[in-house]
């Protein structure tokens, strides 16, 4: 029933499946592992349950959003540390939070053009081990140093030190041009949505609820290898409740006072982790032994502008989204899953309503009214970002990976993914089977 | 945990001081490494009258370059390497007397490591003839005890040939003459004629599995691991599962031997199910199940918990009879398939505190034995192992005093690896030892306890 790719391509781009490793809090269990560490771990979970071992493979293409500057060929020293074929070649990619949803429409995109026949998409992050940098005056100074012809010249530099120049640059999650941070930005959304306190407890509940019922009934056996002592999602509370979650005091947008709504119950926490996901033709599939679990049909990319215009920061997938079911011929109802990425509950509440609300529509995607709403209970059916956590690039992977083995543990249908990022970016994509 | 007693008894000064106190010397058992020859001295091979096993036996040794000798060297040369009897003529009790005859003045001269195989007809096979078949049951007495005469290290087996399976011995005579069967002595086991389609031997005997696919359930570490390894060894591709908790070193295991890893908890209610959908979607079907998976949960009956007895006898038991059961309702185990159970000792012989495990354990020996005909049809066949005290993370928990009688009650004065385990189940999993169907061979150093 997957209708064919954007483009007169005749190769679908099947997805054979993915591994992860269990997401840890900042500071949690993987506070000692860097990314390459991870992302070659995880890779190696890959090959070891594809017996992808000395395999050369068409590309892996994977990144990171936190990355130190050693780290510039991040993935390509990953591939090299792991027991794929050390032939394989790689690219690093970097889209904030959709690099792993692009990297994996990457491989796709080779794979439909004939470019490759196998590859793997994924990304890694650490909060953990991030970079912390020299700050800038002083790293004026060290490269003006590096630059002098004499020693004359480098002691006159010396003058120009300062006590402050020690002060280092932390890594900070805030949007460079309007200085306010993600859940800063979400918290305005939120309150011009007039998105309640109660709805987002809700969702983060289901979201939790749904992840332990998931590795209850040993849906993560085949998605996710363990890694340093940790077998699931640290951020996992599978006796999380509305009740719990209301008690918690608001973490973002104190400047609305009382009516503050976002708690780090309700937005995901900071997140150590990587998620990789196989992709390839249906010949190479099979030549493997392989079966192929969906494809992916289509994807969209959007940008908004949060800084002059009336668009909040992570509203873009509202636009991605009917622009792809466009161009594919489809209704926002014909979908059996969801899988919209919780980078907080409020995030994907407004885009819901946004969706729901004619006036919205019409004005800001062109409709004739409302592009429509979803069935709730197919959203995000075995946890999300909130409950998972969100090592920013590896949510990609982990979301490709869970809806491809959600549509063939039902043996067909259709699902579609949501990711927004930073800079006001959001990437969506269709897998079917 | 390293066996301290056997470095220090086989170094120099500490050799001394063990002998001077009267300790037995745990020797240094000879393991099989891929190249190594058969045998590398010659070997005695004699017979009573009556028998149909030297012919098979000569061939094969010929056939492999051995020299084989019919009488005693003199003094000056080596010893024999192994001392192969066929006994398989016996017919009276006055006969056995051919056993004391030819072993008496040639006991001495097996070297260490040696390997004696005394080859008999099995008594159940004699009909009426009651001489014959008292005679034959003779045979595993005498094999039994000279097993605790011959120097540490050497091995003494009996192997019952069914009449017409001449030529079927082959894969079982290779792995009691290599040194894969180091630390399995005392042993008797029973050859048939393979069933029909089950008959055509190793094409390579380096690597008698090539082209198989092998599923090792509790293949993360310890035996398990072994098994996956040896069986790759052999040439098979290796399916390594294990509970998802284990992924970790589950993945290591596969990815060092080349398979794949599938984590599963094979006492889910849909693991038959899982399994027989992985092996048949990845692969088209399995050739050898290897159900390792064994936990234990020690308490006297009376001091034991309920959750305690139900997981040992889930994962020990439940699990391989409802995966096997589903692997051949269901032909995802192809023709000339092996599947190996893991018994214990503990299951022969029972030990304190375990009733839960014994049980789980003699229970296996019940799935291999009732199995049997059933899988034979296939044609395939079912066999267990039962080892003794094994050298693993399991046994190093052990308390100190336990661990030491454990390692230290049989033949060899010492525990086994988990690689003498493994050799001894890539023996039954080979295409070469269709003759041998619903036996347990236990892997225990001949140990005194467990008869």
């Amino acid at each position: 029933m997957a209708s064919q790719s954007n483009g007169s391509s005749s190769r679908r781009a099947a997805v054979l499946g993915g591994n992860r490793i269990p997401f840890a809090r900042s500071g949690g269990a993987y506070a000692q592992a860097g990314n390459q560490d991870m992302l070659t771990a995880t890779l190696d979970g890959l090959v070891s349950r594809f017996s992808l071992q000395d395999e050369e493979l068409g590309e892996v293409v994977a990144g990171a959003v936190l990355k130190h500057a050693r780290d510039f060929n991040l993935t390509r020293e990953s591939v090299l540390g792991s027991r794929l074929a050390s032939t394989t070649p790689t690219f690093d990619i970097q889209q904030a939070c959709d690099t792993g949803i692009e990297a994996t429409i990457l491989v796709a995109n080779k794979v439909k053009l004939g470019q490759i026949e196998s590859g793997i998409a994924g990304g890694v992050d650490t909060t953990s081990d991030a970079p912390i940098e020299v700050n800038d005056d002083l790293r004026r100074v060290l490269m003006d140093a590096n630059a002098a012809k004499s020693t004359a010249d480098r002691v006159k530099l010396l003058g120009r030190l300062r006590p402050s120049q020690v002060v280092p640059e932390f890594p900070r999650n805030q949007e460079p041009r309007t200085g306010l941070s993600m859940g800063g930005h979400t918290a305005v959304m939120a309150r011009d949505w007039e998105i309640t306190r109660e709805d987002q407890d809700e969702l983060a509940a289901a979201s939790h609820r749904n992840l332990a019922a998931a590795y209850e009934r040993g849906f993560f056996d085949d998605l996710v290898t363990p890694y340093l002592g940790l077998t699931r999602d640290q951020n996992l509370r599978a006796d999380s409740s509305v009740e719990k979650l209301a008690k918690l005091k608001p973490a973002f947008g104190g400047d609305n006072g009382e009516t503050a709504t976002m708690t780090a119950g309700n937005s995901t926490p900071l997140t150590d982790g990587a998620a990789v996901v196989l992709l390839s033709s249906e010949e190479w599939a099979a030549e493997h032994g392989l079966p192929v679990r969906a494809y992916l049909t289509h994807s969209e990319t959007a940008a908004v502008d949060y800084i002059h215009g009336t668009d909040h920061l992570l509203m873009a997938p509202a636009y991605a989204v009917p622009r792809m079911l466009e161009r594919a011929g489809l209704g926002l109802g014909d979908f059996d899953f969801y899988e919209i990425h919780e980078a907080f509950a409020a995030q994907v509440l407004a885009t819901l309503k946004a969706w729901e609300d004619p006036d919205w529509c019409r004005e800001h995607l062109g409709l004739d009214g409302a592009l429509g709403s979803i069935d709730r209970s197919k959203l995000n059916v075995t946890g999300s970002s909130l409950a998972v956590g969100h090592p920013f690039a590896a949510t990609g992977g982990r979301i490709v990976a869970t809806l491809a083995k959600l549509l063939d543990e039902r043996g067909s249908g259709r699902g579609l993914i949501s990711v927004c990022a930073a800079g006001g970016q959001g990437v969506v994509a269709i897998l079917e089977k | 945990m390293a066996d301290r007693f056997l470095e220090i008894a086989n170094a120099r000064v500490g050799g001394a001081v063990v002998k001077r106190a009267g300790l037995p010397t745990p020797p240094r058992l000879k393991r099989y490494e891929p190249g190594q020859p058969l045998v590398e001295a010659p070997v005695l091979l004699g017979a009573a009258p009556g028998g149909r096993m030297r012919p098979p036996v000569e061939d094969l040794l010929r056939g492999l370059d051995v020299d084989v000798r019919s009488r005693a060297m003199s003094g000056a040369e080596k010893p024999f390497a192994a001392i192969v009897f066929d006994a398989s003529g016996i017919a009276s009790t006055d006969e056995l007397r051919e056993l004391y005859d030819f072993f008496h003045p040639v006991a001495r001269t097996l070297a260490s490591n040696g390997r004696v195989l005394v080859l008999g007809t099995p008594p159940e096979d004699c009909a009426d003839d009651v001489p014959r078949a008292t005679a034959q049951r003779a045979i595993e007495g005498f094999t039994r005890s000279l097993g605790k005469e011959v120097k540490p290290g050497a091995t003494v087996q009996l192997v019952y040939v069914r009449e017409g399976a001449e030529a079927h011995a082959e894969s079982t005579l290779r792995f009691f003459l290599s040194s894969k069967s180091a630390y399995v002595s005392g042993q008797v086991v029973r050859v048939g004629a393979p069933a029909r389609g089950d008959a055509e031997g190793p094409d390579d005997s380096e690597h008698p599995l090539a082209g198989r696919v092998a599923l090792v359930t509790g293949a993360s570490r310890g035996i398990g691991a072994a098994i996956a390894a040896t069986l790759a060894r052999d040439g098979a591709h290796v399916i390594a599962l294990d509970v998802p908790a284990q992924g970790a070193a589950l993945s290591e295991t596969a990815n060092g031997v080349g398979g794949e890893a599938l984590q599963l908890d094979v006492t889910a209610a849909d693991a038959p199910a899982a399994i027989v959908d992985h092996v048949r979607e990845r692969h088209g079907g399995v050739d050898v199940v290897v159900h390792n998976a064994g936990i234990t949960r020690d308490k006297t009956v009376a001091g034991m918990d309920e959750s305690q007895w139900d997981a040992v006898l889930a994962v020990n038991l439940t699990a391989p009879v409802r995966v096997s059961e589903a692997l051949l309702a269901e032909s995802a185990l192809r023709p000339r398939g092996r599947i190996v159970g893991v018994s214990s000792i503990g299951g022969i012989a029972g030990n304190r505190g375990q009733t839960n495990y014994g049980a789980s354990k003699a229970g296996v020996i019940g799935l291999v034995q009732s199995m049997a005909p059933r899988i034979a049809e296939l044609p395939g066949t079912i066999n267990a192992v039962a080892p003794a005290f094994i050298e693993t993370g399991m046994t190093a928990a052990m308390p100190l005093l336990t661990r030491e009688a454990g390692r230290r009650m049989n033949q060899t004065y010492q525990a086994g690896a988990p690689v003498d385990v493994a050799e001894t189940i890539a023996w039954l999993a080979a295409p070469g030892t269709g003759g041998v169907n619903g036996e347990v061979v236990r892997v225990c150093g001949q140990s005194i306890i467990g008869a």
